[in-house]
């Protein structure tokens, strides 16, 4: 397949442009990558994405998918021949997967952002501790689903790593803005472990942004898709 | 083995009620089991621990949360009559405009109804677009889903019966068929549906409901 058949707009810092490359790679889909200014939309963007006018954008033949873990699993499902299942095989497994995917996407999304938003030593512990909670149940979540195997998805990376995953360098950020560990050894063992597996995995650690170069970003505005 | 189904639901929820609305279109058997929410059951809390909210479904004892990812579960498990499309492409955009709908359109509609002077008309303004957008997506077709409705349709009746209802209640006239003549068309072809029917909330009871809410919050915001 021709690289031009397959394009990503996206912002490399981004968590949610991440996903939908990790999924290719994890296909081996060959793509081009654009890079878009976020000042000044290029009118490919506009124009694919006219509803939310944001990244990642898939343009698959001319076709555009918009919305990062919709993108996946399209991705997933357009070159279901090509590589590993990114979304489990049982459909207990994957309402489980999708389930915890939404959670991340919205409680620990918004914990994160409550931290860089908070105003003060107070709302920003608050906003901190906020966050582990939220860690916590995800460790759990963790320990369920990889069922003693390296990944939520089992022995390779899957939906649900993708998309929690792809935060890991905002959240790296954060424990150094803030001077604090959010995943640590005695509440967040596994997730501790996960997160070094994740990162260095083949198809993450190409897409996977510095975390200084995020902190530079991060000086300047908060995270956001 | 016996298939055990069970939904934890609420009347007039539209989250609910989708989903009630996915297994009747399956012919699906469930044992249905309503909830109140000032008083949530132990099985509530056992099944949703993380949100301890409606709907949750049951299957054979392992629960499912998240309205969504309930209809897609179900669509996987009784593949008749089905509700996403095959096609990878289809399926992308069907999950987007059903995305659109809960976490946009839902948002917005909220806010107009709400909000006063300036910002009631900007998010007006902005709820116009939003509808614009998915009056497009039907796009001479009957359904969002095409001849028969689909999982943006399923989720979309909230637009079709929630949305007119509240506005009958709030007494404004946002969202018209002068407006959305096609939504409207829409409106009208899928609430011709006997099953639709079947699982919407009683209009009277609905209504009495809308309101008690809508005081409520206005009181409460005073």
């Amino acid at each position: 397949m021709a690289k031009s058949d397959v394009k990503v707009l996206g912002f490399s810092p981004s968590p949610f442009v991440m996903r939908a490359r990790i999924a290719l790679k994890i296909k081996s889909v060959e793509y081009e990558f654009l890079e878009e200014n976020l000042g000044s939309k290029s009118e490919l963007l506009l124009k694919s994405n006219p509803v939310h006018k944001k990244i990642p954008v898939l343009i698959h033949n001319d076709k555009p998918v918009c919305e990062s873990l919709i993108i996946v699993e399209y991705v997933d499902e357009a070159w279901s021949s090509s590589g590993p299942s990114i979304l489990p095989s049982d459909p207990y497994d994957r309402a489980v997967a999708r389930f915890w995917a939404a959670y991340v996407d919205e409680k620990w999304f918004s914990a994160l952002r409550d931290i860089g938003s908070a105003n003060g030593a107070e709302a920003k512990k608050a906003a901190i501790e906020q966050l582990i909670e939220v860690l916590v149940l995800l460790e759990d979540a963790f320990v369920k689903c990889s069922k003693g195997k390296p990944f939520f998805g089992g022995n390779q990376i899957g939906f649900l790593d993708i998309a929690f995953g792809s935060y890991l360098g905002w959240l790296r950020v954060t424990e150094k803005i803030n001077e604090v560990k959010l995943l640590d050894e005695v509440k967040t063992p596994g997730l501790l472990k996960w997160a070094e597996r994740f990162c260095a995995d083949a198809a993450v650690k190409d897409v996977m942004p510095e975390t200084d170069k995020l902190a530079k970003l991060r000086a300047s505005a908060p995270p956001s898709s | 083995m016996a298939e055990e189904v069970k939904l934890y639901g609420t009347w007039s929820s539209p989250f609910s009620r989708r989903i009630e609305l996915a297994l009747k279109l399956k012919g699906v058997p469930f044992e249905y089991i309503e909830e109140d929410l000032s008083n949530k059951s132990p099985e509530l809390l056992k099944y949703n621990p993380v949100h301890k909210k409606i709907p949750v479904l049951v299957h054979n004892s392992k629960p499912i949360a998240e309205s969504q990812v309930i209809l897609e579960y179900i669509d996987e498990i009784w593949n008749n009559n089905p509700i996403l499309p095959q096609d990878p492409y289809q399926r992308a955009m069907a999950r987007f405009w059903a995305k659109f709908i809960d976490e946009k359109a839902l948002a917005t509609r909220m806010k107009a109804n709400f909000a006063e002077g300036k910002e009631r008309e900007l998010v007006t303004e902005e709820f116009f677009q939003q509808m614009k957008f998915l009056e497009n997506e039907l796009n001479g077709k009957d359904f969002f889903g095409g001849e028969t409705i689909g999982f943006v349709d399923i989720v979309a009746i909230v637009v079709a019966i929630w949305f007119p209802l509240t506005q009958e209640v709030l007494g404004v006239e946002t969202f018209t068929e002068e407006k959305f003549p096609v939504l409207f068309k829409w409106i009208r072809k899928i609430t011709e549906i006997d099953v639709v029917n079947e699982c919407r909330p009683p209009r009277e009871k609905h209504l009495a409901y809308v309101k008690a809410r809508i005081e409520g919050l206005k009181s409460a915001s005073k």
